[in-house]
């Protein structure tokens, strides 16, 4: 059979599935176990009604539970048994795994690249985001300049390893350079192409730009949104006591939008912490390019290593989790 | 804003100036790739993409027509022979900008110049491609004259590479059988998501019942766990939970009624070449599934609470069930918050690599997406950058044409649910 057929199948099965449950929970419900007719109607309504928030919370209950909840205890678990014959659960092993790990250079090298990541980019990027935002706001034509910076968002990051390779192409120094940065580097009076992915140390930057690239359009639309939101009585008031525009920008509409700065800066945070793909794809952590979700990847599925692969997995949660927190509160104080 | 200081003339141009180049700059990579796809893998490695889209110089060499059977005696001991440099096949209808008649002067001279060979002989090449080559008898034979014509060819873009990637049957490279699958994982990940996290937000939202504070909560904190953590787990999970499936169902290599038909294989990962059982299109959406719902049901959930409280209460009133109030009212107001979902869990889906690897590929290959093509092929054909291009341009087309299809709710989705 065409596969186009066979997805087809597939997807009306999958789909199917789901809409016959909630119909189907809803009708038995209803119409079988607690019928809203006969002697018992009132009784049974209250006893549907009681019934069904659970009917409507069921599957993503269950969802979450097993696919986010369940898998933060497994993992931590895991990470302490003996992993070395994969799928297979070990034996207890108390801290053998993590103590692996951290006399591994690799991991350190890992851990080193992850605080440079979170480092720059989520900075560049809000940077970036903001200067974008600032800039095309005062543009007849800002929307279009806006769509463009906000494209890469849609692109895979595998396409974006992709479209960045053919920037970052080196080809021997005789033949024309077909990568633009090294045809801008020779323009500029370079002596000789650059392989730059190889390149240590800075050639996290050179992977750091593909996610800079992605995550700016993210920053300039909710940062465009809050300047827009700032009430134009502020600005007036500074014009009239003659502040300039850069006094303007900085010390009455930073201010202003520095909680969206903040939530822009904590989710590319989370973002940058979970980078895979890029590495993976550009470089896959050669080059002392590692970094740690790739480094997961390598002990789980090449060394087939799972317990080292659930601590380094660990150590990924205990990076998110003070942002976790945080927002648990946050969100609690705003139902109250 | 109006009245800021930002409007004399210098200050208008520099603002106009730097946002065209920050625009530049970040549409020049993809523009790079996009310009690629269309050109044939000689004219990638000759010159960068930037130089495609304008004409470029060319020299091409070529001999006139050969002088013992074309040449014209016009007088007496006077030979010429004549004719068009746009006769022969490489150089078709260009403009000449210069030409030359040795290689170490490759642009001595311009059109309509006529170059002295010495003792008389000339050659005369007109911008229209006409030339003249005169002397004597004994110079106007043996072999031609030859010619170094710089030209300016114009742009030139192929449709090949798109048709050996997409359409080669062939091709065991190619793209289509990945872009069906990740169709395959794509549209059921996005819909079932939304179908329970729909159901969800309505419960946490409108309903009354205990524990749906702690429920909210836990939904936020949810959002920011990573998913890396769910991988090994969930793999053992799937592992288990296929093992169960075939110790009722009868032995894997005896039960030729799930191997036999590769599709059910496919479906809950039993294809003969899984080497770790459970990977297949079932787990993939299920997983997808599972960590798309958090960011749903909080992005649904606060559209929700939003919606006024009349209808609904006004609907339970005049005896409407809940399921009705859901379907017929919830759903349909609530279309801007799903459509902002929906798009997400599209984009990132389709563009997913990770879940991808982890649940659904086998070592048969039979079920790989488009990601994943794109990455074996950077390993493999790291150098072949048409196939490379067209490869990952038709894997990110569809992305962008969503996106600049939906743009607006893309935009409200990020909005309001900023914080994943």
């Amino acid at each position: 059979m065409h596969p186009a057929v066979l997805g087809l199948i597939t997807i009306i099965i999958g789909v199917g599935g789901c809409v016959g449950y909630f119909y189907g929970a809803n009708v038995f419900l209803d119409k079988v176990l607690y019928p809203a007719k006969g002697p018992n109607a009132g009784r049974n309504i209250n006893r549907a009604n009681m019934i069904r928030p659970w009917i409507f919370l069921g599957p993503a209950i269950v969802a979450l539970g097993l696919y986010l909840a369940y898998p933060v205890v497994a993992t931590l678990i895991l990470s302490f048994q003996d992993g070395t014959s994969g799928p297979t659960r070990g034996d207890f092993v108390g801290f053998e795994n993590y103590g692996k790990m951290f006399a591994e250079p690799k991991f350190w090298e890992a851990m080193r690249n992850n605080v440079l990541w979170l480092t720059v980019v989520p900075a560049s990027a809000t940077a970036f985001g903001l200067l974008a935002a600032q800039l095309t706001d005062r543009l007849s034509w800002g929307n279009v300049s806006k769509s463009i910076i906000f494209m890469p968002m849609a692109i895979s990051f595998v396409g974006a390893a992709v479209i960045f390779k053919l920037v970052y192409e080196a080809r021997p120094e005789d033949v024309a350079q077909i990568g633009i940065l090294n045809h801008l580097y020779l323009l500029s009076g370079g002596a000789e192409p650059q392989q730059w992915l190889t390149i240590p140390f800075w050639n996290s930057f050179f992977l750091m730009a593909v996610l800079i690239w992605i995550q700016t359009g993210f920053a300039m639309v909710i940062l465009s949104a809050a300047l827009r939101g700032i009430p134009e009585e502020t600005i007036e008031a500074a014009i009239i006591d003659g502040a300039n525009p850069f006094q303007i920008f900085f010390r009455i509409k930073i201010p202003q939008i520095m909680g969206t700065i903040v939530v822009v800066w904590t989710t590319i945070t989370i973002a940058t912490l979970k980078v895979f793909d890029i590495v993976f794809a550009m470089t896959n952590g050669q080059w002392e390019t590692q970094v740690l979700a790739n480094y997961m990847y390598d002990k789980l599925f090449r060394a087939l290593d799972w317990g080292m692969g659930s601590a380094s997995a660990m150590i990924i949660m205990l990076l998110v989790t003070p942002i976790l927190v945080w927002n648990v509160y946050n969100a609690r104080k705003e139902m109250r | 804003m109006d009245s800021m200081a930002g409007n004399k003339p210098t200050v208008v141009w520099l603002l106009n100036i730097s946002v065209i180049a920050l625009t530049l700059l970040w549409l020049f990579p993809t523009l790079g790739l996009f310009v690629s796809s269309f050109r044939t893998s000689e004219q990638i490695t000759a010159s960068g993409w930037w130089s495609a889209m304008f004409p470029a110089e060319q020299t091409v060499q070529l001999r006139v027509l050969d002088p013992d059977d074309n040449r014209i005696e016009t007088s007496a001991g006077v030979f010429i022979v004549e004719g068009s440099v746009f006769e022969t096949e490489e150089l078709s209808e260009v403009g000449i900008d210069s030409w030359g008649t040795s290689s170490r002067a490759l642009d001595a001279y311009g059109p309509g110049d006529t170059a002295d060979l010495g003792d008389g002989e000339t050659m005369t090449l007109n911008a229209d491609g006409r030339y003249v080559w005169q002397g004597d008898d004994d110079q106007i034979s043996g072999r031609a004259q030859r010619l170094f014509i710089n030209a300016t060819v114009p742009p030139e873009f192929t449709l090949d590479n798109y048709h050996q990637v997409l359409l080669d049957e062939q091709n065991s490279e190619g793209m289509s059988k990945a872009f069906f699958n990740t169709l395959t994982v794509v549209i059921p990940a996005t819909i079932i998501p939304i179908l329970i996290a729909a159901f969800a937000a309505y419960a946490l939202a409108w309903m009354e019942f205990p524990g749906r504070a702690l429920l909210v909560a836990t939904v936020v904190g949810l959002l920011v766990v990573p998913l890396q953590l769910a991988l090994i787990p969930l793999l053992s999970l799937h592992v288990g939970a296929m093992e169960l499936l075939t110790s009722v169902m009868g032995p894997v290599d005896e039960g030729s009624r799930l191997t036999g038909t590769n599709w059910f294989g496919d479906l809950f990962g039993m294809s003969e070449g899984d080497k770790i059982a459970g990977k297949g299109y079932f787990g993939v959406w299920l997983a997808h599934t599972g960590f798309g719902l958090p960011l749903a049901i909080y992005l649904l959930r606060n559209y929700m609470v939003g919606l006024p409280r009349d209808i609904i209460e006004n609907a339970r009133v005049d005896g409407a069930t809940e399921f009705q109030i859901f379907t017929k009212i919830i759903l349909p107001l609530s279309f801007p918050a799903l459509a902002s979902f929906a798009i997400f869990q599209f984009l990132w889906t389709w563009n997913d690599l990770l879940v991808a690897l982890v649940f659904l590929i086998d070592s048969s290959g039979n079920t790989t997406v488009m990601t994943k093509q794109i990455v074996e092929l950077l390993g493999t054909r790291g150098g072949d950058w048409e196939i490379l291009a067209t490869s990952a341009f038709v894997s990110i087309a569809v992305p962008l044409l969503v996106f600049f299809a939906m743009q607006k709710y893309l935009v409200r989705g990020l909005l309001a649910g900023s914080v994943k």
